[in-house]
């Protein structure tokens, strides 16, 4: 079998997956195996069927929303060092000049003194995405059983107006560029992306190639029921690495987490609110 | 003088056609792997090359319903030239916007899956409905011609019959039949190409992220510029093809009155965006004017769009030189080159500024920059299609039915 969500037909249901660029489980165990991704390798092994993650029109039938994640980002525990950057790539494998995550400088301004300030900034999964309403084919959209904003690559055209609308420059196109391990046909060009669930390995022309990309809060790490599970490692990579444990992710419907004790404990910002886009990711200064 | 004009219009567009063609191979074989745009600026050139185009084919339309509509005398003459200019234009957009597209395969996504909530996806719709309609009123306009034309056993002969679909009737009833579909399409068309057109408009101004582009003005300012740039398109080809000038002088002169109108109103659209953005001192807005006049391409406002796409010719337009109308026609021409200059200190300093701080320093990539300049295979990309357009002008010459005085006959009958 492979491993995409099964189609329906019906336009909202998750799309069909592009030949392509999908392959058989087993075969993908085995490919990592062969190349020492022992962990991937096992974590895909182990999965039973699969839900899939990106079925608005499912979603929309049992319309609650009862999750709503987010993450709280404590600046003054960023030390700088990126390494979020780095575990977003190795989980996600992507392409140069993509990064879901970006660290940045001063982001709220120059400071006085010589102490910079550094913010690592995801996407922030916004109540009210404006590059949900700008997309003209409904491929961006936020997922109504937990507010994680997700892009069907099948669908997406590649018209970029998402990244226009975006005021946070959280998306990226992905132009069909590859590190040399992936250009030369290394075997680690053959180890799949987990996105979406979806293991797309990388083929000129070929989705998520030509599509905009962004940060999915590592969605392909949820179990059925949609939790993580930050003790067995099913956590967003950028929060999983964090060195000095800057970067808080939770469920902000849920009172006790981590990311909803900060909220009502410290002082948050959350950027450009007179846009009203209501981000789902706080910063502490 | 009109003979010469049209083998430089054929020899420039096969040129032009040659260069592109290259770029065409490189777009296929490569994707976007050899365009500029990046994660900062996601539009660029072909995006501007999209507005440009789709700003002339609605201008065009609007003039000939002048005609069509509301029987302008003035412009009767070039009618169905404004017509043909308009679907021409419209094909030459829609190959800017496909290949600018991620996968220009799935462009039928829109039809099918499409977001209302998106003002693309209107744009997209409206503008399907526009190129059906505007296919129509062209069909209608020329049928009889076809019909008649299609007497004989040459090899246009044949292919009058193909394009008049069977149709045989050359009677006086079944042309006044015409003439009344033409005019139905036309009123139909007035507001279809100003909503879709305030559509394209609308694209750019509800982005709150981009202080350059949101506003209600921009919807109304791409109308007006659409007017401006397709009345100019308009006076150039009239004063080329269907025997130049030696027909269609008073058109020109005409036409030329109107544009100046028209880029007077784009200028002051444009000054009072300016002087509103500069005394309110908002960062954003500041930030692009800034882009636009003083940013590293800032020639590209002073000298192409103020200097030969505006001032020059206002001025000829202004001075007893407005009477010529091969001074016109040229005013014009420089007024078509400037607007793409427009174009282009539309979408690019809009988008050419950091949204976060510090994002374009956070990683090393060509991809993540603000500076932005086509590359050589997109500017090649975009002559090949205006060479296209060109050759698409001289086709439309050689090939379809002009006889003389048609037009002022269609409307006469309205």
């Amino acid at each position: 079998m492979t491993l995409a969500p099964e189609s329906s037909g019906t336009p909202g249901e998750a799309p069909e997956p592009a030949g392509g660029a999908t392959v058989d489980r087993r075969e993908v165990v085995e490919r990592l195996l062969k190349i020492g991704a022992a962990s991937l390798a096992v974590a895909i092994a182990s999965g039973s069927q699969f839900a899939p993650l990106l079925a608005p029109a499912a979603a929309a039938a049992d319309a609650k929303q009862t999750k709503r994640y987010g993450m709280v980002i404590d600046t003054r525990r960023c030390v700088g060092c990126k390494a979020c950057m780095v575990a977003c790539k190795s989980e996600n494998k992507t392409p140069p000049g993509v990064s879901y995550t970006v660290v940045v400088e001063n982001g709220f301004g120059e400071r006085p003194g010589d102490r910079p300030l550094f913010m690592t900034k995801p996407c922030f999964h916004c109540e009210n995405p404006p590059c949900v309403s700008a997309c003209p084919v409904g491929a961006t959209f936020k997922r109504k059983q937990d507010g994680i904003v997700v892009v069907d690559y099948d669908r997406c055209i590649g018209c970029r107006y998402c990244m226009v609308a975006c005021p946070y420059q959280a998306r990226y196109f992905d132009f069909g560029e590859n590190y040399a391990a992936v250009a030369e046909k290394t075997p680690y060009a053959a180890v799949p992306s987990p996105e979406y669930r979806q293991f797309r390995v990388r083929e000129p022309e070929t989705s998520p190639i030509g599509n905009v990309r962004k940060c999915t809060f590592c969605v392909h790490l949820q179990d059925e029921q949609g939790n993580y599970d930050q003790a067995a490692g099913r956590w967003p990579a950028c929060a999983k690495t964090c060195t000095g444990k800057a970067i808080f992710f939770g469920d902000f419907n849920d009172p006790d987490s981590a990311v909803s004790r900060l909220l009502t404990q410290r002082q948050p910002v959350r950027l450009k609110e007179e846009l009203g886009t209501e981000p789902n990711v706080y910063y502490l200064l | 003088m009109a003979k010469n004009l049209k083998l430089i219009f054929w020899v420039a567009g096969i040129a032009a056609i040659a260069a592109g063609s290259w770029a065409w191979y490189d777009r296929i074989a490569h994707g976007h792997d050899n365009a500029n745009y990046g994660n900062l600026v996601p539009w660029g050139l072909w995006v501007a090359a999209y507005i440009y185009f789709i700003g002339l084919s609605a201008g065009s339309f609007l003039v000939s319903s002048l005609v069509y509509v509301f029987r302008v005398k003035q412009f009767e003459q070039v009618g169905r030239l404004a017509l043909y200019s308009a679907v021409v234009t419209l094909l030459l957009a829609l190959l800017s916007i496909a290949a600018d597209l991620g996968h220009s395969f799935r462009a039928w996504h829109v039809l099918v899956y499409p977001n209302f909530i998106s003002p693309m996806a209107w744009m997209i719709w409206l503008y399907t409905a526009y190129f059906v309609l505007i296919l129509l009123e062209l069909w209608f306009v020329l049928r009889h011609d076809f019909v008649v034309g299609g007497r004989g056993t040459s090899g246009r002969a044949s292919l009058y019959r193909i394009l008049a679909l069977g149709n045989h009737d050359t009677s006086e009833a079944a042309r006044a039949a015409d003439t009344r579909v033409v005019r139905v399409l036309a009123t139909i068309g007035v507001p279809l190409a100003i909503m879709f057109h305030g559509g394209v408009g609308s694209l750019f101004g509800v982005v709150s992220a981009r202080p350059g582009w949101h506003g209600g003005l921009f919807p109304i300012l791409f109308l007006v510029s659409a007017l401006a740039s397709g009345g100019a398109l308009l006076a150039l080809i009239s004063a080329i093809f269907q025997d130049g000038l030696r027909r269609n002088r008073d058109t020109v002169v005409a036409l030329g009155t109107l544009v100046l109108g028209l880029v007077l109103l784009d200028l002051l659209f444009m000054l009072s965006e300016t002087l509103t953005g500069f005394y309110g001192n908002a960062q954003g807005q500041v930030q692009n004017l800034k882009l636009i006049y003083a940013g590293p391409y800032w020639w590209v406002f002073w000298i192409w769009q103020l200097g030969v796409g505006t001032l020059l010719p206002l001025a000829i337009l202004v001075l007893p030189t407005r009477r010529d109308a091969r001074f016109v026609a040229i005013a014009c021409g420089l007024i078509v080159i400037g607007f793409l200059a427009v174009r282009l200190n539309i979408v690019i300093p809009g988008l050419a500024s950091e949204q976060v701080v510090g994002i374009s320093a956070a990683f090393e990539s060509a991809r993540v920059t603000t500076d932005y300049v086509p590359s050589v295979m997109e500017w090649l990309f975009t002559t090949g299609i205006v060479g296209l357009g060109l050759i698409a002008f001289g086709i439309g010459e050689w090939l379809l039915p002009n006889h003389e005085g048609t037009a002022a006959e269609e409307v006469s009958r309205v």
